[in-house]
């Protein structure tokens, strides 16, 4: 590859908690060739992000580096004078971050926040600028070059802006950019054009990068080589086609293996079985704008259909439809053949006990004022009746079905819980109430897939012992194929597909569902390119989103 | 030299010092981080400082800087209570509160000690003030100090009124009165508000327009000539029951700062109802109390709490000036409002006798400390609060 741009050695990062100071990253080698494309990866709490800004000499607020060095082209970063930093960060090396939706300043149009480095650092001048920028979203591919920098931040997708911020990255044309997972916060079909866009500008100017990602297909498609962290130590390193054919380290094989979990599709049903759950022609809405149209679908007892669309494809909307927070304007949703009051509140209590909700964010479906206890507690005493000593009784069979510990849970506040654990209590609170139906609302998205995979594994178990029946919206086909029995493939608020497992994941499709299948990554390296040369990159991008209705 | 000719000079040594003492630092340590990443800001903030204690230090040997060297030793005495103060929390209680006391800013130990002392003199009012509230004495206008020599009395250490009240023991009534009367004022404030508040936020809708809108109005007229208007109106609807004009001021202040804890509650609730544990909760059917006292109020007590000490200090500010103005607590009741405006014309005489102007200086730094005071606690309080969250 030729010279060495960076080299970090015995790097290792503390952070400050409860009045002393925890090492964050003990000990990580590191070096980059220019030109190269590194991938980190690991879970969360790997330190991946963190090695990733000391790559630029900088730590978050409570953090310091405890010890080793970081050189990039001869500069000790660690002691390096802050102005001497100032004068090669944005210049030399460029951040992009994962929310680029947070990163821009909603009060500049994107090009005068795509000047200021180049400005700042007297490469250009305000003209020359707003000329490359132009320039440079051509190169990404982003649609109408020369006016969307005139744009504020919020008139521009996401996936847009995470190009915009590529773009921004690149205005001093640096010799390193450091990727802090841009694509995990996109759906899969728009994370494909980000991909490809960053791919092609850092080959076309020889940028060296770290790409930071949990996705072990992302990292496949970017990296040259990858490294991989596990709680602040290294695990492994080795250039990508060796790591991904052989892993050396159990960890790392974990890791690969995650995405091997799959359930066989059950029977299908009698023909004349009554559905638990039947969405029979419901249109809803918010205000004038339909989200919406004619959708129908049924669920039967003991098994899970799988609703896949990308965001805004109206599949949240359904479960509020069936949960009764937004009465849809017309059709109905039928519980065992006896049809559900439109309004929640005007559902019977019993009603309410039968259909129960899981979320996407543990965070804040769980209020961080009270004990585990108490918020797996009170559905029990709700529905149940059930106090005092019986209701604790319960709530610990309950921690244990969800394979926690009850002694050890059921006095913690959820902020001294983990991801994964805080996502079982939820489960733990659906199941208090001892329902049929259950709504998994993007539950696995904001997890590890590690810890993913637990969770899958946990319902998968729960809906064997208790018949349970559910509903799983996800827009990870790699969820579907791991547990659904059925699938509705939704777009632009209509079912575009419905049927059996292996019918979907069996040509023919509908277009739209081969988009979907197509986009999502794979382990292959070559899957990128290959993928690109069969759609024909100039359609790519929004074109080809567009062409499919 | 002129004084403008002063002050630049000054201003012109503070710049200049700054360069100079970071260029000697970086050239004496052999260009130590600490000196090599200084910003000029830091550096001329340490110079200024050293300008200011020199100036103070000038100040304080000047003969007519009386009030200057009261404010100095005032400040040097509170910094050393409030040390002891949290040197004691740190080594008596449970283990809860010297854990607290560890992590406490001293600002913080100082409004605590303050807020204490000012609890202690209320309730036990009629045992520690020497004489009766309305007790009148044969010598008016008998200055502070306790000399006789310049014009005291040791009976009355800190003077006498107008009409010879003697003023410890009013000052000891006025902190049951008016701290007192803020207390309740704003406790009923946050009753009313909070509740409407989070009631508006959790049922949204036309309610919500109803009692923003009706809340709005109330806010688009001037707090102060709302109270004193709607005061004057009382005055004459209580007639000659004085008492009933005490309950009227309590509920007008209440209602008028409400508005404020009405929006607070409905930001912070507004916030809170879009959380997904809510919808669990409204999903699982629970009714609207469950909901507020269990769900939300948990989750708002930070900012309220936070907001409690301001409002209260407010409220207190308000009773003050309509006791000023002379439609708030009615005499004979000792008031620090009241004691400001009876005393006031000897502000006039600071500049012979220091003793005189500080008869009517007393009430008014009684009502200053403890704004003072309560706003370090609800800072440390808020800190502590946005702290826990990280």
């Amino acid at each position: 590859m030729g010279e060495r741009l960076l080299t970090i050695t015995d790097l290792r990062i503390e952070g400050r908690a409860d009045e002393q100071w925890i090492p964050i990253v003990n000990g990580v080698d590191l070096t980059l060739d220019k030109g190269e494309v590194l991938g980190l990866i690991g879970e969360s709490g790997a330190g991946k992000s963190t090695v990733g800004l000391a790559a630029m000499g900088y730590t978050r607020d409570g953090v310091r580096i405890a010890g080793g060095s970081v050189e990039f082209d001869g500069i000790d970063l660690v002691n390096a004078p802050l102005m001497q930093k100032r004068a090669l960060l944005g210049k030399r090396i460029a951040y992009v971050a994962q929310s680029a939706a947070a990163s821009f300043n909603p009060a500049h149009k994107l090009i005068d926040q795509h000047s200021e480095a180049p400005v700042r650092h007297g490469v250009m001048r305000k003209g020359e600028s707003e000329e490359d920028a132009i320039e440079l979203y051509r190169r990404l591919r982003l649609p109408n070059p020369e006016e969307i920098g005139f744009r504020y931040p919020h008139q521009v997708s996401g996936g847009q802006l995470q190009r915009a911020m590529t773009a921004m990255a690149m205005s001093c044309r640096p010799d390193l950019i450091i990727f802090d997972e841009p694509t995990t916060a996109l759906d899969v079909t728009t994370q494909i054009e980000v991909l490809a866009a960053i791919r092609d500008i850092v080959e076309q100017f020889g940028t060296s990068a770290i790409y930071i990602t949990h996705d072990l297909a992302v990292v496949a498609q970017m990296a040259d080589r990858i490294k991989v962290l596990l709680r602040g130590d290294e695990v492994e390193e080795a250039p990508t086609r060796q790591m991904l054919e052989a892993p050396q380290e159990d960890y790392t094989r974990s890791l690969w293996a995650v995405r091997s979990f799959k359930r066989p599709a059950k029977p299908a049903p009698a023909a004349d079985a009554v559905p638990v759950l039947s969405v029979q022609n419901v249109t809803a809405g918010y205000g004038k704008a339909t989200v919406l149209r004619d959708v129908s679908f049924d669920i039967h007892e003991g098994r899970t259909v799988a609703v896949v669309g990308e965001s805004g494809s109206g599949k949240s909307t359904a479960a509020r439809c069936i949960t009764g927070l937004l009465p849809p304007r017309s059709g109905q949703v039928e519980l065992d053949g006896q049809a559900l009051p439109l309004d929640y509140r005007n559902r019977s209590k019993e009603q309410l006990r039968q259909v129960q909700m899981i979320y996407q964010m543990a965070d804040t479906a769980l209020n961080p004022r009270k004990t585990i206890g108490e918020i797996i507690g009170r559905p029990v005493e709700f529905y149940l009746g059930l106090r005092g000593k019986a209701k604790r009784a319960r709530v610990e069979e309950l921690l244990t079905q969800i394979e926690l510990p009850p002694g050890e849970f059921i006095d913690r506040l959820p902020s001294e819980l983990s991801g994964g654990q805080k996502q079982r209590i939820g489960i733990a609170r659906a199941l208090a109430a001892e329902p049929k139906f259950i709504i998994c609302d993007e539950v696995t998205s904001a997890l590890d897939q590690l810890v993913a995979e637990g969770i899958l594994k946990l319902l998968a178990r729960l809906q064997d012992d208790l018949k349970l029946s559910y509903m799983f919206i996800t827009h990870d086909l790699a969820t579907v194929r791991a547990i659904a029995d059925e699938v509705v493939v939704m777009k632009d608020g209509e079912v575009v597909e419905q049927g059996p497992k292996a019918d979907m994941f069996t040509p023919p499709h509908h277009p739209y569902t081969d988009l979907l299948l197509s986009s999502v990554p794979e382990m292959d390296p070559d899957w990128l390119s290959e993928l690109l040369a069969e759609r024909g990159r100039d359609n790519l991008g929004d074109a080809a989103v567009g062409s499919m209705d | 030299m002129s004084f403008w000719t002063w002050t630049l000079a000054i201003a012109l040594a503070v710049f200049g010092g700054a360069w100079l003492m970071r260029a000697l630092g970086r050239r004496l340590t052999g260009n130590a981080p600490y000196f090599r990443d200084m910003p000029y800001a830091v550096a001329f903030g340490y110079v200024a400082a050293v300008a200011a204690v020199i100036g103070g230090a000038v100040l304080w040997v000047q003969p007519n800087a009386v009030f200057f060297r009261w404010a100095v030793q005032g400040f040097v005495i509170a910094a050393a209570l409030a040390f002891v103060f949290r040197l004691a929390g740190r080594h008596i209680g449970s283990e809860g509160t010297r854990k607290a006391f560890r992590t406490m800013p001293l600002t913080a130990a100082f409004g605590i000690l303050t807020i204490l002392v000012y609890a202690v003199l209320a309730i036990f009012a009629g045992l520690l003030a020497p004489y009766g509230q309305a007790e009148v004495f044969a010598q008016p206008n008998m200055l502070p100090g306790g000399d006789p020599a310049s014009g005291g009395d040791p009976a009355h250490p800190l003077g006498t009124d107008q009409i010879g009240r003697d003023l410890l023991t009013r000052l000891i009534y006025g902190a049951q009165n008016t701290v007192g009367i803020a207390f309740a004022t704003t406790c009923l404030a946050f009753l009313l508000g909070g509740s409407l508040g989070f009631l508006a936020a959790v049922i949204g809708g036309w309610f919500d327009n109803l009692l923003s809108r009706a809340v709005d109005v109330l806010m688009a007229i001037p707090s102060l000539i709302f109270a004193l208007l709607l005061m004057t109106i009382a005055s004459a609807w209580a007639g000659s029951e004085r008492w009933l004009l005490t309950i009227y001021m309590i509920v007008i202040i209440a209602v008028i700062d409400s508005t404020r804890v009405f929006r607070l509650a409905r930001a912070v609730g507004q916030n809170i109802v879009v959380m997904d544990y809510i919808e669990a909760a409204k999903l699982r059917g629970e009714g609207l109390r469950y909901l507020i006292f269990r769900e939300i109020l948990p989750n708002a007590t930070a900012p309220l709490l936070a907001e409690f000490g301001l409002r209260f200090c407010f409220v207190f500010l308000t009773i003050a000036a309509l006791s000023f103005l002379g439609v708030g607590i009615q005499p004979p009741l000792a008031d620090w409002g009241t004691m400001v405006r009876d005393l006031a014309q000897f502000i006039n005489f600071a500049a012979f006798s220091p003793l005189a102007a500080a008869l009517p200086l007393m009430a008014a730094g009684a009502i200053a400390l403890l704004t003072v005071a309560v706003n370090f606690v609800v800072d440390w309080v808020l800190h502590r609060s946005s702290g826990l969250k990280d």
